[in-house]
């Protein structure tokens, strides 16, 4: 168990490693990049097996830091971010893997990826809102450099607006949270100190503080209307990065508004609920419609992520055991599932085609190609359509029968929503790989594109066998969840408990 | 031995399939063999369940039921009954014969096999799951392989086609989820058998109507889309005719013999067990939208001049038959109950035709795969002409399929659609006397197709010299024949498995 910090030790000295080792040779880099993140998902999932869902919130380190400001390094870990952090694992192992054909400036690449995997495993491990944050933008700088120099279409565009919309996010989150550690006397910033202080918080305090924090997450989280800057960074960003922004850093948003907004101000979310509940539904259904009519294939996977993290928040503003047990599961799913779509787009397909518009691809007979790369997209569409067998489907039914409970029309708007993301997965199916059709072993004769590689192979069964486990045994992860929504800190907000 | 039979069922196609993707770079032939041999096992287990099966007894029985999602009471949960019996033989019918259909198939067929199995297991999976989670998954992954089926496979506009079927199907999936869901919220459980025992002391609708009274409607309707565009029932069936048509001939016979049997079997055992109260309510409007079906669905078949469109058309008619019967016991159904004669005719007569249509169109879309084999792609009514002197054995097993269809007494179609209208006549009489338009229709184009194919002057020199059936198209249309003259003689080969089933249903409805 306490091997769970190192996992952000790991990750710093991984990057700092890499630098060195990518001045030597690119392979270097890369073998060390591939034995960082594989080393910290090995910590994870060993923390994993030894791990006691029904213990609560279990401190792994906490000592004194700022004591001026009551700032202590504490990390902690619960069934919530030992989910997110097993996430974490898969997601930077893929992601490596998927890197592995970077040639330009490749030790840096590694040095700036693991140094953002190393700030989101620090968020996920923080039970301290200042350390929290300082991971957070921690995670926030690498981001911009990935993107900005690594990064195909409007590039510059893209970084700029990504960490615009970051730094604004977490301004709101810092007002927000000051605001509260002012209020509460200035002691602590420990999550369960701030909590108790904010119960004697006043209304309007409290609904301030919340809106604040909320929004600032939210916005990470790519919560419509705030979510304009996730499609475009995605689409900017390199192919891991895409992976990581998507599968992960989008997470970070969610997990703020569920570990720090929601417990710290329930009077505020109170208030707030209904406005996030109709926030997630709308922007379910709009990102679902806006997808169907893209015609760069990265464009429509930016656009799911968009829907699929509307799910998350509506999970959250549905606010019962059931309901946010999902979310949580469907925050996990889909950082498998983008993972895996930006994977085809960004690497199997874009860096073989240099194209991804969907009517120049439609002409390539990308089926009869690469049919590896086809099969593994048709296996991501499926789970991404939330079929059942793969891992989207219990989240999303889960987070269907909490937000029942909570507001059937909600509920059957977001139904809506799987049908549309249903439509445009399909239609992105049909068009990338099948367009010219038919399985005629003799066509025109196409020149060959570059096999796929090892690396490539080995990343997408990673990410399949997961979604499929959990998929089929989501249990696995919802012993570790459901019991870490008992604590106290959540029944302040959560109707229902766990059942 | 205790063998998990039902298990056996399921997963035996499904390791075919795996087995196919693993045996990169084999011969047609072998990929032809393995599938047709992974598919034939779907007949010699359901032989060794026949032989356990035990009509008389109530309940479901080879149970296989254990904990699978504790954290939301989710059972692996397998069982069977006589009406889960019927569709699993009927499925191990057609799945070979289609097969052997597109034996021909020269696009991969390995491949090709692969996604059949897929399919078979799911259809399998369909009927012997009792608990929603897990009958779910085999009822959307079935859409998986019939997408890629009819897409990569299929004729000119497939893909349309294919998309349209997948969208259709998946839309109404996906209110049919939301009204699970919300059962669950009520409830806590997804088991059928647990649903239905709620729903007949009124717990579930109360449960449900605990967030007001508007919401039990809303979760009926939910379902009700779902299994309605499955089945289909219209006007949601203008998915059907361009996915039949459009699909390979195999695949067709698969569509219409066992798809569209998953949505019927959905009707009778989800929405009749555990919405019989908002079913009963919504029956008057149902039965007419049946009715719609049967009649529309035959005058369509009717205009029809590309014959595979009218044998899809003419899958809408005769599949309205077993909902028309269904809705008008549903109708009937209330305080006092149904006359139980009428009842258990109709009710036993859905059964019946069930299987039966089963049987006859998926061999009259052999036929017409036949007839677009012989003609190189053409398929419309004036494309042939002077068949039955060119091949007189395809005239033969071809005539008693349509007539079969046609509902001829002595053979199997009479028998299913006798015993609805003797129900619905004792039901809902001018309801009946409606759907005599839909049989006259029906035998009006179904003998047109008789005359302008096998009679009538010969179309052009090609006829003359096609040759008759040939063994792999004889194996598959001869058993079907076979079955069809033997079913139409003794039909009690089959209701000997339900009776005890319909019986059972009908004295439910008396109590309710």
């Amino acid at each position: 168990m306490n091997a769970l910090p190192c996992t952000i030790y790991v990750s710093f000295a991984g990057a700092l490693l890499a630098l060195i080792a990518g001045a030597r040779s690119a392979t270097l880099a890369r073998v060390v990049a591939l034995a960082t993140a594989v080393t910290a998902l090995v910590m994870t999932l060993v923390a994993a097996v030894h791990f006691v869902p029904a213990a609560g919130l279990q401190t792994l380190v906490d000592r004194p830091w700022v004591d001026s400001l009551g700032v202590r390094y504490h990390l902690a870990v619960d069934g919530i971010s030992l989910t997110l952090l097993v996430l974490t694992g898969i997601a930077a192992t893929a992601g490596v893997l998927f890197s592995w054909n970077i040639g330009e400036r490749t030790g840096e690449f590694f040095a700036l990826f693991l140094a953002l995997i190393g700030g989101v495993y620090g968020v996920f491990l923080s039970a301290d809102v200042f350390v929290f944050f300082v991971f957070y933008e921690i995670a926030i700088v690498p981001k911009y450099f990935l993107v900005a120099r690594w990064g195909s279409t409007n590039r510059e565009y893209g970084a700029m607006k990504l960490v615009l919309y970051s730094f604004a996010g977490s301004a709101l989150v810092l007002a927000g949270l000051l605001w509260a550690y002012a209020a509460g006397g200035g002691k602590s910033f420990a999550v369960s100190d701030l909590a108790a202080a904010a119960v004697h918080f006043s209304r309007l305090q409290q609904l301030g503080m919340f809106g604040l924090v909320f929004l600032g997450f939210a916005v990470l989280a790519g919560m419509f209307p705030f979510h304009t800057w996730a499609p475009t960074g995605h689409v900017a960003a390199p192919t891991a990065a895409s992976m990581l922004l998507a599968g992960v850093v989008m997470k970070l948003g969610a997990y703020g508004c569920l570990r720090v907004a929601l417990p710290l101000f329930p009077v505020g979310f109170a208030y707030w609920q209904p406005v996030i509940g109709w926030l997630a539904v709308v922007g379910i259904v709009y990102a679902g419609v806006i997808a169907l009519v893209q015609d760069d294939f990265k464009f429509v996977i930016g656009y799911s992520s968009v829907s699929h993290m509307g799910f998350v928040l509506l999970g959250l503003a549905a606010a019962n055991g059931r309901a946010v047990s999902g979310a949580v599961l469907q925050m996990f799913s889909h950082g498998i599932i983008a993972g895996l779509l930006f994977a085809v787009v960004g690497r199997m397909v874009y860096d073989r085609t240099h194209t991804r518009k969907l009517a120049d691809l439609r002409k390539m007979a990308l089926y009869r190609r690469l049919p590896f790369a086809a099969g593994v997209f048709v296996l991501a569409g499926l789970a991404s359509m939330g079929l059942p067998g793969f891992s989207g489907f219990p989240a999303e039914f889960a987070i269907l029968i909490g937000t029942w409970k909570t507001s059937p029309l909600w509920a059957a708007i977001a139904a809506l929503g799987v049908l549309v993301a249903a439509a445009f997965t399909l239609r992105v199916i049909q068009v990338s790989f099948f367009g010219t059709v038919t399985v005629t072993p003799q066509g025109p004769e196409l020149p060959p594109l570059p096999p796929i590689t090892l690396a490539e192979r080995a990343g997408a069964l990673l990410l399949i066998a997961t979604t499929v486990l959990i998929g089929l045994k989501p249990d696995l992860l919802l012993d570790w969840i459901v019991p870490s929504l008992q604590s106290p800190l959540f029944q302040s907000v959560l109707k229902g408990g766990g059942s | 031995m205790n063998l998990p039979l039902l298990s056996l069922l399921v997963f035996t196609p499904w390791a075919g399939a795996v087995l196919l993707a693993l045996l990169r770079g084999a011969r047609p032939a072998v990929a032809r063999g393995v599938t047709l041999g992974f598919s034939l096992s779907t007949l010699a287990v359901g032989w060794a369940v026949l032989r356990r099966f035990d009509p008389a007894a109530s309940g479901f029985q080879l149970v296989e039921r254990r904990p699978w999602i504790e954290a939301l009471n989710i059972h692996y949960f397998l069982g069977l009954d006589g009406l889960s019996l019927l569709l699993v033989l009927l499925t191990g019918l057609i799945a070979p014969a289609g097969l052997l259909a597109s034996w021909r198939e020269a696009r991969s067929p390995r491949m090709f096999g692969a996604l059949f199995l897929v399919l078979q297991g799911s259809a399998l999976g369909v009927f012997l799951a009792l608990d929603f989670f897990h009958w779910f998954l085999f009822w959307e992954l079935s859409l998986v392989p019939v997408f890629f089926l009819i897409k990569l496979w299929g004729g000119e506009n497939a893909g349309r086609a294919a998309y349209q079927f997948v969208i259709y199907t998946i839309g109404g999936s996906a209110f049919l989820l939301l009204g699970f869901a919300a059962v669950f919220a009520a409830t806590g459980t997804l088991d059928f058998g647990q649903l239905a025992t709620l729903a007949a002391n009124g717990t579930l609708n109360a449960r449900l109507a605990h967030l007001g009274n508007f919401w039990p409607q809303v979760v009926f309707v939910g379902v009700l889309l779902g299994v309605a565009v499955k089945v289909p029932l219209y006007p949601f069936h203008t998915w059907l005719p361009p996915a039949y048509a459009e699909a390979p001939t195999g695949v067709s016979m698969f569509l219409t013999g066992v798809m569209s049997k998953m949505g019927v079997y959905a009707f009778l055992r989800i929405l009749w067990p555990i919405f019989p109260a908002p079913l009963h309510a919504a029956a008057p409007c149902l039965l007419v939208l049946a009715l719609a079906g049967v009649v529309f669905g035959a005058f369509a078949a009717m205009r029809q001049t590309d014959l595979k469109r009218m044998v899809a058309y003419s899958s809408v008619n005769h599949v309205s038959y077993c909902l028309l019967a269904l809705f008008a016991v549903s109708a009937a159904s209330g305080p006092g109950g149904p006359a139980s004669g009428a009842a258990s005719a109709a009710l036993g007569g859905a059964l019946l035709q069930m299987f039966n249509h089963g049987l006859s169109a998926a061999a009259l879309f052999l036929c017409v795969g036949v007839l677009e084999t012989r003609a190189g792609g053409r398929r419309g009514l004036d494309d042939f002409g002077g068949v039955r002197a060119a091949a007189p054995v395809f005239a033969g097993l071809c005539g008693i399929a349509l007539f079969s269809s046609l509902g001829l007494p002595g053979l199997n179609g009479f028998v299913g659609e006798f015993f609805i209208f003797r129900g619905v006549f004792g039901l809902a009489p001018w309801t009946a006397a409606i759907a005599c338009l839909g049989l006259f229709a029906t035998a009006y184009f179904l003998l047109t197709f008789w005359q302008r194919v096998f009679h009538g002057p010969r179309a052009g020199a090609a006829v003359g010299n096609w040759p008759d059936l040939r063994g792999v198209e004889l194996a598959s249309l001869v058993p079907l024949v076979v079955l069809m003259l033997l079913l139409g003689v003794l039909p009690q080969l089959l209701t000997g498995l339900f009776n005890p089933l319909v019986a059972s249903w009908v004295a439910a409805l008396a109590h309710s």
